[in-house]
């Protein structure tokens, strides 16, 4: 238990450093959409969803109702409800505890935690999840007041740091031939149906393309 | 829009969203099949969050620097380069690009 959370930590800690330059942007960003500093640092401290906190604010600032910019962030978050279902049977204790764990949630940390056979190590995601949370918030306040230093964040690529961090969780996952067409399968899906559907959509719906995983070993099942 | 009352509505959603799964379904033993089907959802989802961010630009699909700029530091992570030099050079490659064009 001690053990995983120190790996954890320690497996957390590259992924920390790019979320710490992921929120300064979205601390920049927030405050030139009309943020108070209080404001933006505390989304980044209590929603603590990377993807979330950018669809909540892109809304925002393109004028559009609470509303639209609650699902846009809920939506982003439908991801989550997968890796919650796919946690769940690897958390112990009542319904509160199960619930409060399931918060430490966020994709790198899940995808390092994920044993590759349905079960999950609880502490090593704890660990993951412990620097991430705190360079997610720290960023974020460098950004609120730093972000005048920095000017427009595209303009020193910033916007490529989000994608860039996702590749990299995609190919400590695709290690044999089934993972690697369940994500081109979810890829295609994803793209699919970027025209057709609300921000957030196209990527909860990709999770369709782990049931690839249904056939192997029928026989045994 | 209060953005106190976005921040709230954004925490509540993202806390019940993630709470969902392990309060409901927590403590029991899932069937075999479904935690095969678990094991790939990492890269499903995963794989989609890459393509949106770096080929969709609200509902429509499009290529920027930023896309190449990523592509740029898959390559180095391909070649199992740090995550943080692949980030750094993503970044670079893509504000270099923007700079020229």
């Amino acid at each position: 238990m001690r053990e995983s959370f120190v790996r954890g930590v320690r497996l957390g800690i590259p992924y920390a450093v790019v979320g710490f330059v992921l929120s300064l942007s979205f601390g920049v960003v927030a405050r030139q959409a009309g943020f108070s500093p209080g404001q933006a640092i505390a989304a980044s401290a209590f929603v603590f969803a990377g993807s979330a906190q950018f669809a909540a604010l892109a809304v925002f600032a393109a004028g559009g109702t609470l509303i639209a910019a609650v699902a846009a962030a809920a939506m982003m978050n439908g991801r989550f409800l997968a890796m919650g279902v796919a946690l769940a049977p690897s958390l112990p204790g009542g319904p509160l505890k199960r619930g409060l764990q399931g918060q430490t949630v966020v994709d790198a940390s899940w995808a390092l935690a994920n044993n590759g056979d349905g079960t999950f190590d609880r502490w090593l995601l704890f660990g993951t999840t412990a620097p991430q949370y705190v360079t997610w918030v720290l960023g974020t306040v460098v950004g609120v007041y730093g972000g005048d230093l920095l000017g427009d964040p595209d303009r020193i690529g910033l916007d490529a740091v989000f994608p860039t961090f996702f590749l990299a969780l995609v190919l400590a996952e695709i290690r044999d031939p089934t993972s690697r067409r369940v994500a081109l399968l979810g890829a295609l899906i994803a793209l699919a149906l970027v025209p057709f559907a609300p921000p957030g959509v196209p990527v909860l719906a990709a999770a369709a393309a782990a049931l690839l995983g249904v056939p192997r070993r029928r026989e045994a099942g | 829009m209060n953005v106190w009352v976005l921040i709230a509505a954004c925490v509540a959603a993202t806390v019940t969203i993630k709470a969902a799964g392990p309060v409901l379904l927590g403590g029991r033993e899932l069937p075999a099949v479904m935690l095969r089907v678990i094991a790939y959802l990492a890269p499903a989802l995963l794989s989609a969050l890459v393509v949106t961010a770096a080929f969709a630009d609200g509902r429509e699909l499009h290529v920027g620097a930023e896309t190449v700029g990523m592509i740029a530091g898959g390559f180095l992570l391909w070649r199992g380069r740090p995550l943080v030099l692949a980030v750094l050079v993503a970044m670079v490659v893509t504000a270099g690009l923007r700079a020229i064009l």
